[in-house]
């Protein structure tokens, strides 16, 4: 029950009939069938509505450039929207659905939108959607799901995907003729060649086609071409691979397909793979594309290109219709004639030419085909299905008027408005293309890169042309990798077509193209020929800007049908040449590519490594949620008896300040430096009098970027003479180590210092409160931990409960605290050893949430948090930390005009006037709360949190001037309630002379 | 991608590096001695020539190793790679 199908002949396998579904009917294909032949074989012929005026549509192409059959293909999980059915290969139980149209595309709601055409012309949604401003919400909701194609599935996706890195000589893209010859020349010279192709199989053009090479049928010389190939070793061949990126240096993007053709089923293993190929030399055979003809009614259900025609006919042993018009421009689609006439159709040819065809005339005349020359087709008859097209004789100036005297009936009209390279990975590449005038198209220009483009694909349209472009292509891109080709003899094909063609792009109608019915130029998104006209009147004048304006080239096929005759319209409103007004730019991707193929293998737990302290299991085991802060794990906080974060917190601060708290500190940056010349160096890097400090202390220190800005803090100690230990924050680690290396090597390399981080290597328990000694004491300590034999701010090396440790006495949150270092395969040990110690001090572990508290509450800041790039040192109150004596980076710029502004945003502690509301951070502060928007604002929060050991919220805030506004009001503007007044404060809010620290 | 040529590792990809601008930006021997127009010259202006360009890269996913490039700003092309030395300068030789 294959209606269109023929009795014999294609390349399908007719002892494997394949069941599949479209739109919920049961149809039938076979075994070598693409979903669009099998469509055409089953006399389905509206696959979909146009995207604006949703108008119904039928299958045009036979490839890439196929505008309308755009299907979501498969079930659930496995399924992909906006495939093109053209270049979806039959398989048993594929589900296809068309994605435009609603309940269907052959009966679809929408298309009440073509009763007002004239309507939804280029820029419609500009201008229409613009008033009410507050309706454009609604607005947006209802064209979205208007335009809607496919649909993405929602369920996690259950496919393996995976990225594979190759290096070749010669890269061949395409394999038909051109893309054949190549590689088999540059793969018997010795080259490693990889030969990707779109298709299930290789042969592109040539594939059902009569010709012959040489003594050999076109399919037979394909066969054994392919088996010379897969007989080498240095030859890889990929079928169902795109080669759809050329990206700089030679580096190209392969999608290859591996299991979309097979029963669902029976898939297994990776589903499609992402080569990432650098080559040394790039063969370019991806062939030509057949341009449509922008008569009226252009887009019928019916018209399709004359090249799919012959395709569908030779290849799948489909003939799209009975009684065929072929209108054309030029001699190829005269073979489209023969073909349908041998398929036992009608054929009339419409050929606009006054001359007409070359020798290919005769052989039409020999097939009984009536031929019309110097007439055009202007109109198409029929709605869903062309019942006929109407014929006006034409002298060849585009801009008279016709009339359309005679009527053809027909079911199908095949149409060719000659050909165009496919130059888009040649673009892609940077090379340019220029205008062939002979040729009408685009042919590549200089190649930038190492690529030559070969056959169709560089304007060659007869075999014996591309069979000889690929062959010396493949020679001498062997060579250039130094390998030698034998000389191939080139077999002997049939002649080429020797007519030119004529230039014709929008046909001439009886109306001006305003007035008569709309000839189309980008299928997929309804631009047509008024479309550009009226860009053009409205004053676009850009190519780039009219393609934007009209949505000429923007569908899935990204212009490969319609763009071409596009810009020759467009050129013919501003009355310049095709080449003057240019193409658009090409960019990747050449075909669409799936998100899976892009992402590869980083999904999941393998999308970004996951660090975790040495303590981690620990922390889990207790409870804690995680934070994460850069790639870190970190322990949020502890919960316990259902306690949420508030009340954890508050529990957790309490602790620390009134007995015992302990917390894991590992994240911090470590840095070992030393070497002759350290202190030099960190003198320069750090803004404090690094030299002043004797052995064995420690200082916070800051470094700034030579823009005067703070890139980062942390604490650091000097060990020895010639040896610091620097400690960074979380997130600059990596940054900081960097920061310091470049200057070492590229500005300072008489410097004698040498850089390890540390980071992974140690980790770093901080215990902290008032019973934070005894506990250690508890433990068991090698060194006197008392006030004056092991003081504050100061490191020693000790022995802690048996453990090698080097301790320091510092604090990030004000109170009496140590934090142990200590090699990461002991950390949990000595974790659990001051664990068991502190239990009799209810010792209690904390994360980063009361880290942030503690310290905030002493007004400490965080790069990152509290600082953003534009604040200086001044800003935050740090001049005691900038050295008079010496330069350092960033020092000069502090001095810079803008740096000295008084009316900087510095940084203040706002307390709430209500006593109760924890501000959220980001809240914008403004001097007069009920000023006309929109509000000048005066600062912003930073860091907020509910302080428990004070009982009441506090914030640290960026105010403008802030220093010598303490006890001012401003207020706070939070979305949906009252600004709330807030009175800044200096930023110190707990101990601020800092007493409890000193003990 | 480009492919650049670390001058101690070889060809690699361009995802192994760090770019870090233009190269021979050396710092000012003594920043004080500097009117603010010439600090700022030397902090913000870079020539951005359409056309040949030195400029420094880091190994970064590599030997950690800065050194210089020269790439044309139009057509990417690198023409080659450059230790840094002479003990003076975000410059090269």
């Amino acid at each position: 029950m294959q209606p269109q199908r023929l009795p014999a002949g294609g390349r399908i396998d007719r002892s494997k009939p394949i069941s599949f579904r479209f739109d919920g009917r049961k149809l039938e294909g076979y075994a070598g069938d693409t979903l669009a032949s099998a469509l055409l074989a089953n006399g389905v012929s509206i696959v979909g509505r146009s995207f604006k005026l949703r108008r119904p549509r039928g299958i045009v192409g036979s490839g890439a450039e196929e505008p309308n059959a755009i299907m979501q293909i498969g079930k659930g999980a496995h399924a992909q929207p906006n495939l093109r059915a053209t270049q979806v290969e039959l398989y048993n139980g594929l589900v296809a659905r068309t994605t435009k149209g609603w309940p269907g595309a052959r009966f679809d709601i929408g298309a009440i939108n073509d009763l007002f055409g004239k309507v939804f012309s280029a820029g419609f949604y500009y201008k229409t959607f613009m008033r009410p401003k507050s309706w454009w919400r609604l607005y947006e909701r209802i064209i979205r799901a208007s335009a809607g194609f496919g649909r993405a599935p929602t369920e996690k996706d259950p496919d393996r995907y995976e990225h594979r890195n190759a290096h070749c000589d010669v890269l061949v893209a395409g394999g038909g003729p051109a893309g054949l010859a190549a590689a088999l020349v540059a793969g018997q010279a010795g080259a490693r060649v990889i030969l990707a192709d779109a298709q299930n199989e290789f042969g592109g053009s040539l594939l059902g086609t009569k010709h012959s090479i040489g003594d050999a049928r076109a399919d037979e010389w394909i066969a054994r071409t392919v088996e010379q190939l897969a007989a080498l070793d240095n030859v890889t061949l990929l079928p169902r691979s795109t080669v759809f990126g050329y990206y700089d240096h030679n580096f190209l993007a392969i999608a290859e397909r591996c299991t979309d053709h097979l029963p669902e089923e029976e898939r297994t293993g990776v589903r499609q793979r992402l080569w990432r190929v650098r080559a040394k030399q790039v063969v370019l055979a991806q062939g030509a594309f057949e341009r449509p003809l922008a008569f009226c009614n252009n887009d019928r259900p019916g018209v399709m290109l004359a090249s799919a025609v012959s395709r569908y006919i030779r290849r799948y042993a489909v003939r799209p219709g009975k009684r065929a018009v072929v209108f054309t421009n030029n001699d190829s689609a005269y073979e489209t004639a023969i073909d349908l006439a041998e398929a036992g159709a009608a054929v009339v040819i419409v050929d606009s030419r006054m001359g007409g065809a070359g020798s290919v005339a005769e052989r039409a005349a020999n097939a009984g085909i009536s031929m019309l020359t110097g007439h055009i087709v202007t109109d198409v008859v029929g709605r869903r299905r062309v019942r006929g097209v109407r014929v006006a004789g034409w002298s060849g100036n585009p801009s008279y008027l016709v009339e359309s005297s005679i009527r053809i009936e027909c079911d199908l009209l095949a149409m060719s408005g000659g050909w165009s390279p496919a130059v888009h990975l040649h673009s892609q590449a940077g090379g340019s293309n220029e205008w062939d005038t002979d040729r009408l198209c685009f042919v590549p220009g200089a190649a930038t890169q190492a690529n030559v483009s070969a056959g169709a694909c560089n304007g060659m349209w007869s075999l014996r042309d591309c069979l000889r472009e690929g062959m010396e292509s493949g020679r001498a891109a062997a060579s250039r990798c130094g390998f030698d080709a034998a000389d191939v003899d080139l077999p002997t094909t049939r002649q080429g077509h020797d007519n030119p063609p004529q230039p014709l792009w929008r046909v001439p109608a009886d109306a001006e193209p305003e007035r008569c019915p709309k000839q189309f130029l980008d299928f997929q998104n309804d631009t047509s020929v008024a479309d550009i006209r009226l860009a053009v009147r409205e004053g676009y004048r850009n190519v780039e800007h009219v393609k934007r304006y009209t949505a000429l080239g923007f569908g899935t096929d990204q212009g490969k049908l319609g763009n071409i005759i596009g810009m020759a319209v467009l050129a013919e409103c501003l009355g310049k040449s095709i080449p003057e007004v240019g193409t658009t730019t090409f960019r990747p991707a050449f075909t669409p590519v799936s998100f899976g193929v892009g992402a590869g293998e980083n999904v999941g737990d393998l999308y970004d490594p996951v660090r975790k302290t040495a303590i981690h299991e620990w922390h889990v085991a207790a409870g804690a949620p995680m934070e994460n802060v850069g790639q870190w794990h970190r322990p949020w906080y502890f919960p316990r008896d259902g306690e949420d974060l508030h009340a954890a917190v508050a529990r957790e601060c309490l602790a620390a300040r009134q007995s015992l708290g302990i917390m894991d500190a590992s994240t911090l940056g470590k840095i070992d430096a030393r070497g002759r010349d350290v202190v030099e160096f960190l003198e320069r890097v750090y803004t404090h009098n690094v030299g002043k400090m004797k052995v064995g202390r420690c200082a916070y220190g800051i470094m700034l970027g030579e823009d005067g800005m703070v890139l980062d803090d942390g604490v650091m100690a000097r060990l020895g003479e010639e040896h610091f230990y620097l400690t960074t924050t979380t997130g600059g680690a990596a940054n900081v180590l960097a920061w310091l290396e470049s200057w070492l090597q590229t500005e300072w390399p008489e410097l004698e210092v040498f850089l390890t981080s540390l980071t992974d290597h140690f980790s770093t328990i901080a215990v902290v409160g008032p019973n934070s000694r005894k506990v250690l004491e508890k433990v068991g300590c090698s060194i006197d931990l008392g006030k004056d034999g092991f003081p504050f701010m100061t490191v020693k090396e000790a022995e802690l409960g048996g453990y090698p440790v080097q301790l320091f006495r510092v604090s990030f949150s004000g109170e009496l605290a140590f934090e142990i270092n200590i090699d990461s395969g002991y950390a949990l040990a000595m974790w659990e050893t001051v664990m068991a110690a502190g239990e009799e001090y209810g010792i209690t572990p904390y994360g980063t949430e009361s880290m942030h508290v503690l310290r905030a509450e002493k007004g400490f800041v965080i790069v990152g948090q509290d600082t953003d790039g534009s604040v200086t040192p001044v800003d935050l109150g740090m001049n005691w930390l900038l050295s008079k004596d010496k330069d350092y980076l960033g020092k000069r710029s502090l001095a810079r005009p803008d740096c000295v502004r008084s009316d900087r945003k510095q940084l203040v502690g706002l307390l709430s006037s209500d006593n109760s509301t924890v501000l959220p951070e980001g809240t914008q502060l403004v001097e007069v709360p009920d000023a006309p928007v929109p509000v000048p604002m005066c600062g912003h929060v930073t860091s907020s949190y509910m302080s428990a050991c004070l009982g009441h919220p506090i914030a640290l805030a960026l105010v403008a001037g802030g220093r010598v506004r303490k006890g001012e009001t401003v207020y706070a503007a939070m979305p949906g309630r009252e600004p709330l007044p807030v009175t800044i404060a200096a930023p110190v809010f707990y101990d601020p002379k800092g007493e409890r620290q000193h003990v | 991608m480009l492919l650049i040529e670390c001058p101690w590792c070889g060809e690699r990809a361009e995802t192994e590096f760090s770019y870090g601008g233009e190269a021979g930006i050396a710092r000012p021997a003594d920043p004080d001695a500097l009117g603010d127009a010439e600090w700022a010259d030397y902090l913000f202006n870079r020539s951005n020539p359409r056309g040949a360009h030195r400029e420094l890269w880091n190994h970064a996913q590599g030997c950690r190793r800065w050194f210089g490039v020269e790439r044309d700003t139009v057509t990417y092309r690198i023409s080659g790679s450059f230790r840094l030395s002479g003990g003076v300068g975000k410059r090269e030789d």
